[in-house]
């Protein structure tokens, strides 16, 4: 049995989206089958590793404005250097659910620091736990330098203690808002009082001198809790699972939550002790993953944008800054979250102005910012369009991106219709004003500009 | 004339030839209309901004005794009257405060405040109560009973914040009108609107992907070719910050009939060495609208205008180990136009004896003074668009 559509849409979703080359060789597979190869391409972790010094290790003698404005330089190298390490990485990784995963925990556990080293091995930490256990995800990314100086616990003290970190835990990491109460996160700040990191090396460390171990009362039990004591108290509410899952659902299936299909996975995630992939494999091979209204219904983030555009047409990029540009201009700089809760993501990727810009990109990065038209032009039109083919020049040589247009017009079988591409490229069902674009155009590359500029390409 | 020079010379009044033919005709108001054209200015401070170290309440002991390493010196303080004062980071703001175009409101906030930064964010936005979840923004709704035009709130962003967001109407983020409008150039993109214009979307993200879509285009066309028509000539400083309250500038002095701007500014959320990181945000801020208002008493557009700072929450009362504060309660509104009858401190300095569990009690609803500027600056019935009808206060 052909089973193109659920393959293209499980690699939508697990992944960035599937290749012509792919979908042929995957088109009889079961959903089972497919499941399984996603998981085994993503058996493996592999870090970045592309930042080796933590410039703020080094010793911080008296400097003069010279070498701080040196430092400064240095660090905008580190921020662009791991940026452009990650989104490569995304671009080109076979494992994609991994991958994919590593997007959903580093948007979950937002952080946004002044320091790329710990952004990288806060980075690599997510990405080694994507498919693994939760709460010892959990647990390596609280007790990771960036989050101990993101949300200040490294100011958490005995006498003083400094709530931030108590209070994310529970609001975005762990169980959610309505199931903990004021004094709660007042008294989990205190379990929490000398988790900190070294700043000589950069370890975790435990200060015994600044903990709390006085008794707390906390979600109505009472003991000399320390922050662990603290995690398996959240992680034994069921409601944790609950939170958990109900967030996967919203980036995995749909973003309206539907309770059946939540309460399936909560109990999958809540027996499996926080087991992220029995939870994984359970929504993709659920049936309801596969009805119409849960396919090419999500809006996919700028950098899911990105990567699905560089991985369909083998984009390489002379300047790799421009990447960065693409993500600032979209509204998702890697390692920028906006704060603490991420970026909101569905509809709120798309506003007027951003909206526009992706719909523009597609064509800016595959043909010099060229969408050619053949419908009925009016003057001013034709004025826009000369103006366009001016500029190409310049939007060539600022963008120097590479897309391996022989590659991917050969990945597709001779017979394919336009319509057929245009199926296989967009995830919606097409609407007659699409179609009717697509039989107008007269150019095979041309259709293909156009299909990736149409607001359907924006969903998933 | 030649097919070439025809291209030419419609390239360069491109604007005017590229009108698609589906858009209502949009005019800029006729000068004569533009005087008496209300404008409310909205600044929001991201973060939760220590009201207590912005308008300081230095003439109470309990200040000094509650922040010993990050209470403000009596003698940098730029004194309003024996009891508060101004942040010396203010200071631009004391001609402003003088000439009677500011407000300063004190306590307020809402019943069992809510200390996250999304979910009181969330509230401030929506006008909700604290244990409310509404979707739609305050000035969404307004735009939902009130106008027909998504230009109606304009944010200056990248990105629009719930406040903005209605039920049947979004006001539109414009960061910079100009290349809004080039992108809805397109003609492709012409045509994949007009395609859709008149077909019934349905309520799926796609149908909202194309609902926003076309939109934009009658909105950005409009934008673009009536601010042109203006050049901001006052000076500005050089932030960000600025940059976006002198587009706002253009967009006044243009005559755009947007009733509601939206600015915002981060960087409030100071639980580490606030005093320098605080100072810094709040510098940008007081230059940036001491800046914006000069100009608009400039150009004759102050008394149309009213602008509103509120921040998610204030901060504890006592700071705590890392001289900063955490998250708190009630914290101050600041208000400037040209027309406010009660200028100067409006209600008393926030009592800072008497606390809940370490907090301020607020004393005002921020609803009474949304209600304020619904009935009396935008002229619309505050209950329409609040859960209920709220009294108002009497600063406009």
């Amino acid at each position: 049995m052909n089973n193109a559509r659920n393959i293209k849409h499980l690699y939508a979703r697990a992944g960035f989206g599937i290749r012509f080359e792919d979908l042929h060789d995957h088109e009889n597979w079961s959903a089972n089958k497919a499941v399984r190869k996603l998981f085994k391409a993503s058996a493996d972790s592999h870090p970045i590793t592309i930042l080796t010094e933590n410039i703020d290790l080094r010793p911080q003698a008296n400097k003069t404005d010279e070498e701080k404005i040196r430092i400064q330089e240095e660090r905008n190298t580190q921020d662009k250097a791991l940026n452009l390490a990650w989104i490569t990485q995304l671009s080109t990784t076979d494992a994609q659910l991994r991958e994919k995963m590593t997007l959903f925990w580093h948007n979950h556990f937002a952080c946004n620091i002044g320091n790329a080293y710990y952004e990288q091995q806060l980075n690599n930490i997510e990405r080694e736990n994507a498919l693994g256990n939760f709460k010892t995800l959990l647990l390596q990314v609280s007790q990771s330098p960036g989050m101990l100086q993101f949300l200040n616990n490294q100011q958490n003290q005995k006498g003083h203690p400094n709530e931030n970190f108590a209070r994310e835990l529970m609001e975005l990491f762990t169980i959610g808002r309505g199931n903990y109460t004021e004094h709660d996160v007042k008294e989990s700040a205190r379990a929490f009082t000398g988790w900190a990191y070294d700043g000589k090396t950069g370890d975790y460390i435990f200060r015994p001198k600044v903990h709390d171990d006085n008794p707390k009362t906390f979600m109505g039990q009472t003991g000399n809790f320390c922050g662990e004591d603290i995690v398996e108290i959240i992680f034994s509410h069921k409601k944790t699972a609950e939170f958990i899952s109900t967030k996967l659902y919203r980036y995995l299936v749909n973003d309206v939550p539907d309770a059946e299909h939540i309460s399936q996975m909560t109990n999958v995630f809540y027996k499996s002790n926080y087991e992220i992939k029995p939870l994984l494999e359970f929504v993709f091979q659920s049936n309801w993953f596969y009805d119409d209204k849960n396919i090419g219904n999500l809006v996919k983030s700028p950098v899911e944008f990105l990567t699905g555009l560089n991985r369909q047409f083998y984009i390489t990029y002379q300047n790799p800054d421009v990447l960065m540009q693409f993500q600032r201009t979209l509204g998702q700089l890697l390692f920028r979250p906006p704060n603490v809760a991420g970026w909101p993501g569905g509809k709120s990727w798309i506003d007027s102005s951003s909206l526009m810009y992706r719909m523009k990109m597609s064509s800016i990065i595959l043909n010099a910012g060229v969408i050619d038209f053949t419908g009925k032009v009016d003057p001013g039109d034709e004025a826009y369009l000369a103006s366009v083919r001016k500029q190409q020049m310049n939007v060539i040589k600022r963008v120097q991106a590479q897309p391996n247009w022989d590659k991917f017009l050969k990945e597709i079988p001779d017979d394919t219709s336009k319509i057929q591409i245009a199926e296989f490229m967009l995830e919606p069902k097409l609407n007659q004003a699409v179609i009717a674009e697509v039989n107008q155009a007269t150019d095979i590359k041309d259709t293909i500009i156009q299909i990736v500029s149409t607001p359907e390409y924006q969903l998933c | 004339m030649k097919r070439r020079s025809f291209l030419k010379s419609s390239a360069i009044v491109s604007g005017a030839f590229m009108m698609p033919a589906f858009l209502k005709p949009l005019e800029a108001m006729a000068m004569s209309e533009l005087s008496g054209y209300k404008n409310l200015v909205i600044i929001q401070l991201s973060g939760g901004n220590d009201g207590l170290n912005t308008i300081i309440p230095y003439g109470n002991d309990i200040y000094y005794q509650k922040r010993n390493t990050i209470a403000i010196n009596k003698t940098d303080i730029v004194t309003l009257n024996d009891m508060q004062g101004l942040n010396p980071n203010l200071s631009a703001l004391k001609e402003i405060y003088d000439q009677g175009w500011m407000n300063i409101i004190n306590s307020v906030g809402y019943p069992n405040p809510d200390r996250s930064h999304f979910r009181s964010m969330d509230i401030w936005q929506t006008g909700s109560d604290a244990n409310q979840f509404l979707t739609t923004g305050w000035i969404g709704r307004y735009l939902d009973s009130n106008c027909q035009n998504s230009y109606s709130a304009i944010e200056v962003d990248d990105t629009l914040s719930l406040a903005m967001k209605g039920a049947k109407m979004k006001g539109i983020a414009v960061q910079d009108p100009n290349k809004l409008y080039q992108t809805t150039r397109e003609p492709f993109f012409k045509d994949l609107v007009h395609d859709h214009n008149n077909v019934d979307l349905n309520e799926d993200n796609l149908g909202y992907l194309y609902k926003t879509m076309i939109e934009t285009y009658s909105s950005a066309d409009y934008i673009q070719n009536t601010s042109k028509t203006y050049k901001v000539t006052a000076d500005y400083p050089a932030t960000p910050f600025a940059n976006q309250l002198k587009t706002v500038s253009k967009f006044i002095n243009s005559g755009l009939k947007t009733r509601v701007y939206y600015v915002s500014l981060s960087g409030f959320d100071t639980h580490v060495g606030q005093q320098n990181q605080q100072g810094r945000q709040l510098k940008i801020y007081g230059d940036g609208v001491a800046a914006f208002i000069k100009d608009l008493k400039q150009s004759g557009k102050l008394d149309d205008t009213l602008v509103m700072t509120f921040s998610e929450f204030g901060r504890r009362v006592e700071q705590n180990a890392s001289n900063g504060t955490d998250h708190g309660t009630a914290n101050n509104i600041l208000i400037y136009g040209g027309k406010l009858t009660k200028p100067g401190i409006y209600n008393e300095a926030p009592d800072l004896a008497t606390l809940d569990n370490g907090d301020l009690k607020y004393q005002v609803d921020f609803r009474d003074v949304y209600a304020t500027l619904l009935d009396k600056w935008l002229n619309v019935n505050n209950s329409q668009i609040l859960t209920r009808n709220f009294a108002g206060l009497n600063f406009v």
